[in-house]
């Protein structure tokens, strides 16, 4: 299936289409370019202030770019407001994690699931997240910010699920969390595309996101420095030194 | 080192005592008043206690608007109290000057059911369009404009109100009977039933907005991270109205109230009101729902007893007792009654 770039054969999901992006006078990003398959696991790696996240926000429309456009399936949706670029299918673990810490783990699912109405399949799907992560299971009626920060990590993720997303996007889903519990979101990661979920991740933790991913992009200061099959990106030991801290 | 160690706990361990101590003195103190007074005359006590307990509620309603729009949008809305003199003319204006529901008949009693929901709608269409016009542009703005903004809607309602009704009180004859009962030495106005009627209903209704419903839900979530709300779907500004709406109608309703067991409004009746209100709902815990309904009654409660026991500081001291209570209970609790100060991971 797999072609020699290292991309699916399949539609174009997400296109990014030369959008810049700026915070007043300070423009974050510039002129990006990058697109998502259907099925693919894409990262999008950099340093800090690459404008990783600020595309990311961007995407889920929080912030409108200046220049430039979002298409999803074929329609625009910047411009769009957040809340119904939810409805279209893109659903966004943000970065910190952001759940609502004063409800309880399972107020904080049922958020995920918002907009839906089709209450049998809601429960559903939280008993697959519930799987996926037993530990929420476990803190089920506790208060989301009384539980700890890999906790909170899962919570947003599996949050994030319950809008049963087309596209899932997540940002440094494994920031701050102990080793081990990195393991379990990457691999939680790929089980996730297996059930057939597109996935756009943002990582610190570069290589290991090269490692579960199909096709990568490097941004340095808001502009796209390199792009190419992660396999060949996580490979090549001067790509490695120059832009991925190894 | 270690000698001054010792004196830094030394030291803060009196101050606890003392903070304790005074505590203790207080409630001492307001307790063997309130004994004193129940003895001399139960009857009395309890019919002060709920003329307390009527204003309390409507403190209580006026405060949950303050509360509300606090816990979304964290602005102090100032002009709300104006928002409820204005609820206020307008049932006065609405039932007894163009329906002439002067007297207490069923169809009046009709009447007075009609303008208390046109009275809440048209308190929360206000709140609404006040919220889309004054404060929306200005969310993300230093929170000093939004706050100087809303000081500056509370002069635009007030002259708005003395257009409405003149610059002096005006009396209205009331739907809601001015007489009172008599069980067993207890005297309680009809007019106090009717607020208890009017206002628990509306309170559990509040209540099961917030808690139980869709609506209430992406309010709580809009309320503690407006971004995290929109990645689930939720139409912030769309739900920040609805707040607002809310907010208003409890005005609306407490407005309506007003006029109907006081008799008389006037332009800048929402100034004074609206200040307790507002106190209420930080006595409370500003944010908290339970708290705003607490600390209206107990304010209600607390200027009741004091004005009118016999041993007392009488009216002339309400406001000072009032806030005298408030800022000890701010220098001892900051949060509130009810408040919690969060601690939260980040």
């Amino acid at each position: 299936m797999t072609t020699d770039t290292g991309r699916l054969s399949t539609p174009v999901m997400l296109d990014v289409n030369n959008i810049s992006v700026a915070y007043g006078a300070i423009t974050a990003v510039k002129g990006l370019t990058l697109n998502v398959r259907e099925g693919e696991i894409v990262t999008l790696i950099g340093s800090n202030g690459a404008g990783k996240s600020t595309t990311l926000r961007t995407i889920s429309g929080l912030l409108k770019p200046k220049s430039g456009e979002i298409s999803f399936k074929g329609e625009i949706i910047s411009g769009t407001p957040g809340h119904e670029i939810v409805a279209k299918g893109i659903c966004q673990s943000p970065e910190g994690r952001r759940i609502f810490s004063r409800m309880t783990v399972e107020e904080n699912l049922e958020m995920g699931a918002f907009l839906r109405n089709d209450h049998a399949e809601i429960k559903a799907d939280m008993d697959r997240v519930l799987e996926l992560f037993p530990r929420l299971q476990e803190r089920i009626h506790q208060k989301a910010g009384t539980m700890s920060g890999g906790e909170q990590q899962m919570l947003a993720v599996g949050r994030a699920l319950m809008g049963q997303p087309k596209l899932l996007i997540l940002d440094e889903p494994s920031m701050g969390l102990a080793p081990v519990l990195v393991d379990l979101i990457f691999e939680t990661i790929e089980k996730i595309r297996s059930q057939g979920t597109t996935i756009l991740l943002v990582e610190q933790n570069a290589l290991a996101a090269l490692r579960i991913a199909d096709y990568a992009y490097v941004l340095e200061s808001g502009n796209l420095k390199l792009e190419g099959p992660a396999k060949e990106l996580a490979n090549d030991q001067a790509i490695v030194n120059a832009y991925l801290g190894g | 080192m270690t000698s001054t160690a010792i004196g830094v706990r030394k030291r803060i361990q009196i101050n606890t005592i003392l903070v304790r101590l005074s505590i203790f003195l207080i409630g001492l103190g307001v307790f063997s008043w309130l004994g004193v007074n129940l003895v001399r005359g139960p009857a009395d006590f309890v019919t002060v206690a709920i003329q307390g307990l009527n204003n309390g509620a409507l403190y209580a309603l006026i405060a949950l608007g303050y509360t509300l729009v606090y816990g979304i949008i964290e602005l102090i809305n100032f002009a709300h109290g104006d928002l409820f003199m204005l609820g206020a003319v307008f049932s006065a204006s609405l039932l007894s000057e163009r329906l002439h529901a002067v007297t207490s008949t069923p169809a009046n009693w009709g009447l007075l059911i009609m303008t208390l929901i046109l009275a809440m709608a048209f308190c929360a269409a206000l709140n609404v369009s006040i919220e889309r016009v004054a404060y929306r542009r200005l969310r993300e703005a230093p929170k000093l404009a939004p706050l100087i903004t809303a000081v500056g809607m509370s002069f635009i309602l007030q002259f708005v109100g003395l257009h409405w009704v003149g610059s002096a009180p005006k009396n209205f004859n009331t739907v809601i009977p001015t007489t009172s009962m008599n069980v067993a030495g207890v005297t309680i106005r009809y007019s106090t039933l009717m607020i208890f009627a009017l206002t628990i209903p509306l309170l559990l209704l509040m209540v099961f907005v917030v808690n139980k419903t869709r609506q209430g839900k992406a309010m709580r979530a809009v309320a503690q991270d407006k971004d995290a709300a929109r990645l689930m779907g939720v139409n912030v500004n769309k739900t920040i109205s609805f707040t607002f709406a809310l907010g208003g109608a409890m005005a609306g309703a407490a407005g309506l109230m007003y006029e109907q067991t006081v008799g008389t409004v006037s332009y800048n009746l929402g100034f004074q009101l609206g200040l307790i209100a507002f106190t209420s709902a930080v006595m409370g815990g500003i944010g908290n729902l339970y708290g705003a309904v607490l600390g209206g009654l107990l304010i209600g409660l607390i200027q009741g007893l004091n004005d009118g026991l016999p041993i007392g500081l009488g009216q002339r001291w309400s406001q000072s007792v009032v806030f005298g209570i408030l800022i000890l209970l701010m220098v001892y609790r900051p949060a509130g009654l009810l408040g919690k100060a969060t601690t939260e991971k980040v």
